[in-house]
């Protein structure tokens, strides 16, 4: 019996993925283990190993398909003793994605219709004459529209009539992606989760020789839409405090002096321990708000915000309360130089109960990142810089200063709750030594 | 200088003045310009009168018929010219009919022939009057609506002469009733004509250079057609060709190759040319503002638009289907999209009806089985003849045939074919289902009334699903 090899799910959100290239061919042998395939997921570009052994019968899907839904047979092994012609069975069966979509839209119909075809044959096809929001208003579609909705897995409920009255018709189906809605004049136009679609291309706001269109992969789709969700979805607010510098550049110059030669220890590195040791002394910040409840994070899994071509990603220094400088600075800098190759593991990035953003090298003085969910705050790093500070006695002098805001999830985190965190992290800044202990 | 308009229109054909209406409706000041009578070609010589024409043939075929309907009839036969006059008669009652339309619409008629100037928002009207003087009219916004003529094809030999070689207009209001008659093209007019003859009496050849009939139709359709025609004594050559159509003194002779190469000279006492017809884009001043013209047809985009500021064209100037309904839908389009309408949609050619109202008419819409095909579409088809219908039995027009074809995919009517009795008007319910993006199950559930013509309609939407009911 030829195996089909079906597409991976690679991370927990993922639904669907393009497969960016094939490393077999057709007639290739393969053994368990082997690389055989490069996938982009939502985040990343994943390779696909060979769980069987045999040879390869039919790459069911070409290299470069987009939308590939988990699950579905991307190429069939042949065992030994087999031949193309068992794969005939095989291929026919679901390759494509969209069927696997299609009862979406008829699940929202209300009790079983009464307008439902009973066909001699098996070729016509059942269609619905109405069908009820939840809040029990008509939505006029033409069948014609109702069908090619119901074909391509496209929820009525977010799209918006372009015929008569509102009415939802054939052009405003064709053009719609699955789970998308269509742009529609007034009223923003909402997907079927409620968030707010993209800005529409519009031929009469840019023509189209003045701009160079790219289109969008899977991690941008993905940060535009995570984004989104968190900055409408998050009651969040801004916390601003200064802090001194001076002391921390001097132990990070003692502490580089006395390293080893390979190490070296980037300021980064001693925010992302500070902050791990603040969430531990304030464990109430280090919560993420869910359906069930407020999960409280027993460890401090450091989020840090890395710009990547194309988008963002943010790898996650695990337990970082217990882990040494050295250890954190080795593990940043490989975290940091995969996921710019976008090579990162799911479970790589996935996983931190707080997040770091650092624009301080760029010269950014101060800045309020987005929560990045399901996170309950986040800390905005700006560019130390020599500022004239009032000291203790009452003297103006010269010190190196940041400025840093720490984005909070209201629903988790009160001002007094961040506030005491950005106070414990000003103290593991200012007074390195603390860090010690 | 009169006052200025918001819109004239040029030509008050079913597209011209039907969007003069439209105009008035929405509260634009509008005149429209005429050189011969009101209504164009459609009203005074198309559609009307040889509907007008064909209701007397059509009249006299069931006269001739009277027996098998138990009834006596003796000698059935016809007066040419009382037959003529009706056809003129209904055609002045309905440009008459327009002249009040234009006047209960506050709508200026212009009597003369215009020409445009540059001008600016929109090009100036310099209208020649029967006094031969110009006079010069300004408007915010101008439509062309000046239709379309016969074609000749002087290269081949194929040129009117109005005596013996006749266009559509001598061949409806003929002096004599021609005993051979040669009618070259069987497009919608060649076949009219010849159905309308043949009926009183004349041998009639029609030629065709396509290797069917009707050529537009589906290709089941015009064999059904074919076959029908010759047993009433047509006679049909196709992928035929006909050159030299002399005119002598009085007869007309014509050279015709036929499908197997063969080249006869034949006689014929008049012949009727409908090989197509020509865009009026001549002496309107065109060329000097820069209006893109195509093979005698004004390129258009949906709302009528030429590219010339304020200067929109509609109907058969426009290109094909040059049908009167496309015409009147164009300019209805155009009008909403000048006026800013917020629903205004732009003219979508791929839902219009044809129709052929030769014994027996043809209708139909949307693609053929063929287009349908070759457009990639997985299709059923249902087919349903009238002879499984009792309203046609009862009628004595048992002989047709429905044909639809749907996408499997989304159950889309594709199409719609018909040929039998009274299909011009039957074919308007497909219309409606195209337009309204029914599925074959909203078909199949629409109850259709018993005894009626229209059930053939139902069945061959059946049928396309393996459920006929009367077959």
């Amino acid at each position: 019996m030829p195996i089909n090899i079906t597409m991976p799910a690679l991370s927990p959100t993922m639904e669907e993925g393009t497969l960016a290239k094939w490393l077999v061919k057709e007639g290739d042998t393969v053994k368990s283990g082997m690389i055989i395939a490069e996938i982009e997921t939502d985040k990343a570009t994943m390779e696909v190993e060979a769980v069987d052994e045999g040879k390869v019968g039919k790459l069911v899907v070409p290299a470069g398909t987009e939308g590939v839904k988990v699950n579905a047979v991307i190429a069939v092994l042949l065992e030994e003793g087999e031949s193309a012609g068992d794969v005939k069975a095989l291929a026919a069966a679901p390759a494509k994605a969209e069927p696997a979509a299609a009862p979406k839209a008829a699940t929202s119909v209300p009790a079983p219709s009464p307008t439902l075809v009973t066909p001699a044959k098996a070729g016509a096809q059942t269609s619905v004459a109405v069908m009820e929001r939840p809040g029990g208003v008509r939505i006029m579609a033409s069948p014609l529209a109702r069908r090619i909705a119901a074909n391509k897995g496209i929820d009525l409920k977010a799209l918006k009539g372009s015929g008569p009255h509102g009415r939802i018709i054939r052009r405003d189906v064709e053009n719609a992606k699955p789970g998308a809605a269509q742009p529609a004049p007034g009223g923003a136009p909402m997907t079927a989760d409620g968030l707010i679609l993209p800005q529409i291309l519009d031929d009469r706001v840019y023509a189209p020789d003045t701009y160079d269109l790219k289109p969008l992969d899977g991690m941008r789709k993905t940060v535009a839409k995570r984004l989104t969700q968190s900055f409408m979805q998050v009651p969040h607010f801004p916390l601003n405090i200064d802090i001194q510098l001076d002391n921390l550049l001097e132990s990070r110059a003692a502490i580089n002096a006395a390293a080893p030669k390979d190490v070296k220890i980037s300021v980064n590195d001693l925010l992302i321990k500070a902050a791990a040791l603040a969430l531990i002394d304030e464990p109430d910040c280090n919560a993420s708000y869910t359906d069930k409840g407020i999960a409280y994070h027993r460890h401090a899994n450091i989020s840090v915000a890395v710009a990547v071509e194309g988008g963002l990603i943010t790898p996650v220094i695990f337990k970082a309360e217990g882990k040494g400088l050295a250890e954190i600075s080795e593990e940043m800098k490989d975290l940091a130089n995969r996921a710019r190759e976008r090579k990162l593991k799911p479970q790589e990035y996935m996983g931190g109960t707080f997040s770091i953003s650092n624009l301080g090298m760029f010269g950014v003085r101060s800045f309020a990142s987005i929560i990045n969910p399901p996170e309950g705050m986040i800390l905005s790093v700006g560019a130390g810089e020599k500022r004239a500070v009032v000291d203790e006695a009452g003297a103006i002098v010269a010190r190196t200063v940041m400025s840093v805001t720490l984005t909070c999830d209201h629903r988790v985190i009160g001002g007094a709750e961040g506030a005491k965190w950005l106070a414990a992290f000003k103290r593991y800044v200012e007074t390195p030594e603390a860090m010690l202990l | 200088m009169s006052t200025p308009y918001d819109l004239i229109v040029i030509g008050s054909g079913p597209g011209g003045y039907v969007a003069a209406i439209r105009a008035s409706q929405l509260g634009m000041k509008t005149a429209i310009v005429e050189r011969e009578s009101l209504g164009g070609i459609c009203l005074n010589w198309g559609c009307i009168p040889t509907k007008a024409l064909l209701r007397s043939a059509e009249v006299l075929h069931l006269a001739k018929q009277a027996k098998s309907f138990g009834l006596k009839i003796e000698n059935p036969s016809f007066d040419l010219e009382a037959v003529v006059k009706r056809s003129r008669g209904v055609a002045s009652q309905l440009s008459n009919g327009v002249t009040f339309l234009m006047k209960k619409n506050k709508i200026d008629v212009i009597e003369g022939t215009a020409r445009l100037e540059k001008g600016a928002p929109a090009p100036k009207v310099i209208v020649k009057g029967k006094d031969g003087k110009d006079t010069p009219y300004t408007a915010k916004h101008v439509m062309l609506a000046t239709g379309a003529r016969a074609r000749d094809i002087p290269q081949a030999g194929l040129v009117a002469d109005g005596k013996l070689v006749w266009t559509y207009r001598e061949a409806m209001t003929p002096d004599v009733m021609p005993k051979r008659l040669l009618v070259v093209g069987s497009g919608a007019i060649g076949i009219e004509f010849a159905s309308f003859y043949n009926e009183l009496g004349a041998d009639v050849t029609v030629v065709e250079v396509m290797d069917r009939i009707l050529p537009v139709e589906d290709a089941e359709i015009s064999a059904f057609a074919e076959k029908d025609f010759r047993k009433q004594g047509l006679n049909i050559l196709t992928g035929a060709k006909v050159e030299n159509v002399k005119a002598g003194k009085n007869v007309v002779t014509a050279d015709i190759t036929t499908k197997d190469g063969k080249k006869e000279t034949k006689e014929f006492d008049r012949a009727i040319l409908a090989v197509g017809i020509v865009g009026n884009v001549e002496n309107l001043g065109l060329e000097a503002l820069g209006v893109k013209i195509e093979k005698t047809h004004v390129i258009v985009d949906g709302f009528g638009r030429t590219g010339v500021p304020g200067l929109y064209a509609i109907g058969d100037l426009t290109g094909p289907p040059w049908l009167a309904h496309k015409a009147s839908h164009e300019g209805v389009t155009c009008v909403e999209g000048i006026a800013g309408k917020n629903h205004a949609e732009p003219f979508d050619a791929s839902n219009i009806p044809g129709c052929t109202y030769s014994h027996p008419q043809v209708a139909s819409v949307g693609l053929t089985e063929a287009a349908a095909k070759a457009k990639g579409y997985d299709i059923k088809v249902g087919r349903f003849p009238f002879i499984g219908n009792g309203k046609a039995i009862a009628l004595g027009a048992e002989n047709g045939l429905v044909k639809t074809i749907f996408d499997k995919k989304t159950g889309e009517l594709l199409g719609a074919h018909m040929i039998g009795a009274e299909v011009t008007e039957l074919i308007q319910g497909y219309v409606i289902a195209r337009q309204g993006e029914l599925t074959e199950a909203d078909l199949l559930h629409t109850v259709f009334a018993h005894p009626t013509l229209s059930e053939t309609m139902h069945e061959a939407v059946l049928d396309a699903e393996g459920r006929a009911l009367h077959i």
